[in-house]
Formats: C-alpha cells, sequence, structure tokens
C-alpha cells in the first residue's frame, strides 16, 4: 500500500457510478474521474459515465471520443483528469491480470467497483506502475 | 510559442513535433497514447512531421481498457 496517497469520493458520486454499473449489467461499465489533488490526497468531485466500446461482460475500453469529451469539459471545470473507473459484474474488486497489463498511466487512480455481491457493491482505488498494483486509500463521504 | 499541454501553459520553441513534445514532457508509454491538438487526433505515424503551432491545445490520452 501506498500510504501517501488517499482517493476521496462523495457518497452521491459513489451512488451515481454503483446506479451506472447496475443499468450497464451484464456488462462491465467504465467512466473516468476527475478532480483535485493536494498533498497527496485526490478529491473526485467529477465522475463521468462513458461508453464500454467492448459491450462486454469480462472487458471494458473506453471510447477515446467521449475520453477527449469528458478531458475538456474537466478543463471548462478546472478539474484534472485523475484516473477512471469500472466494473467487475461478477468478480472481485481487485485489478485483474488484463487491468494490470493495460493499465498504462502510472499516474492514474484505478477505481474498481465489484458486483459480486448482490447486495454489497465493493468499491476500492489502486495505483497500478510497473505490473504491480498498489492499493490507495479509498474514503466515502456524505 | 506558447501552447496549453494537458491543460497547462507551456513556452516552446517554434517548430517543435508532436513527437519532441511527448519527449519533452516524458509521457511514459507513449506508443500507449493517443494525442490530440485542438481536439484533431494526431496518428502516430504523424508524430514526427506535426508541428506545433502558437496558441495550439494538446491533450494525451491514455488507452484505457482491462478485463476482469
Amino acid at each position: 500500500m501506498n500510504p501517501n496517497t488517499k482517493v476521496r469520493l462523495s457518497g452521491a458520486n459513489a451512488k451515481k457510478l454503483i446506479e451506472h454499473a447496475l443499468r450497464e449489467l451484464p456488462n462491465e461499465a467504465c467512466g473516468l474521474l476527475a478532480g483535485t489533488e493536494e498533498n497527496g490526497i485526490r478529491d473526485i468531485k467529477e465522475v463521468y459515465l462513458l461508453r464500454n466500446t467492448d459491450a462486454s461482460p469480462e472487458h471494458f475500453s473506453l471510447d477515446p471520443m467521449e475520453q477527449l469529451a469528458a478531458i475538456r469539459d474537466m478543463r471548462e471545470k478546472g478539474l484534472n483528469p485523475l484516473g477512471n473507473w469500472h466494473s467487475h459484474p461478477e468478480t472481485p474488486s481487485r485489478p485483474s491480470e488484463e487491468d494490470i497489463r493495460l493499465a498504462y498511466d502510472p499516474a492514474a487512480t484505478y477505481m474498481i467497483l465489484s458486483l459480486e455481491s448482490e447486495t454489497v457493491p465493493n468499491l476500492n482505488a489502486f495505483r497500478i506502475r510497473n505490473g504491480e498494483a498498489e492499493w490507495e486509500i479509498l474514503e466515502l463521504y456524505d | 510559442m506558447q501552447i496549453t499541454v494537458t491543460g497547462k501553459r507551456k513556452e516552446l520553441p517554434d517548430g517543435t513535433t508532436v513527437e519532441q513534445l511527448l519527449s519533452l514532457e516524458q509521457v511514459d508509454m507513449p506508443e500507449y497514447v493517443t494525442v490530440t491538438v485542438n481536439n484533431d487526433f494526431i496518428q502516430t505515424a504523424d508524430r514526427a512531421a506535426k508541428e506545433l503551432h502558437d496558441g495550439d491545445v494538446v491533450e494525451f490520452l491514455y488507452f484505457m481498457g482491462g478485463g476482469c
């Protein structure tokens, strides 16, 4: 675990992300995270819901056009791109081998929502560098 | 010339190319980055020839994907 990295996410944004992921079942859902960063604390201010171009229960890819549109929106709002999120419909909230292999941005937060439990969604955040995943401290707030 | 790179204003020599900018910015794994200039997607093969101009807005988009 990298003790210097903490990620804050509001309950409203967590709900937005979870509701979208449930709507997209059985496929994986995905999107981007934007916010501010200060003293090693990442504050997610905006969760973007993007199309999974793979339309698959086992894979996801972000649409580059939607990615660019989201980045432009972040710039207009004075926010920074901080990472991405995706759902695992039937597997745990941890980076899979494919997630790690395709994690090209070492500065990004990778947030993974597991819907493995039908009653308790499980959300975690990671940093993936040099083929290694490190937990980030995820704090949910009202 | 002044350009905006990932939201930040930068002063760069005239004639700087996209490929040189990727190097100057020390972008990790540039082969997996899509570059846009003024919202136009730049083909990887065109990076070395594509010169930037004053006022240009550049974004670096990492491929983002994975699987469970």
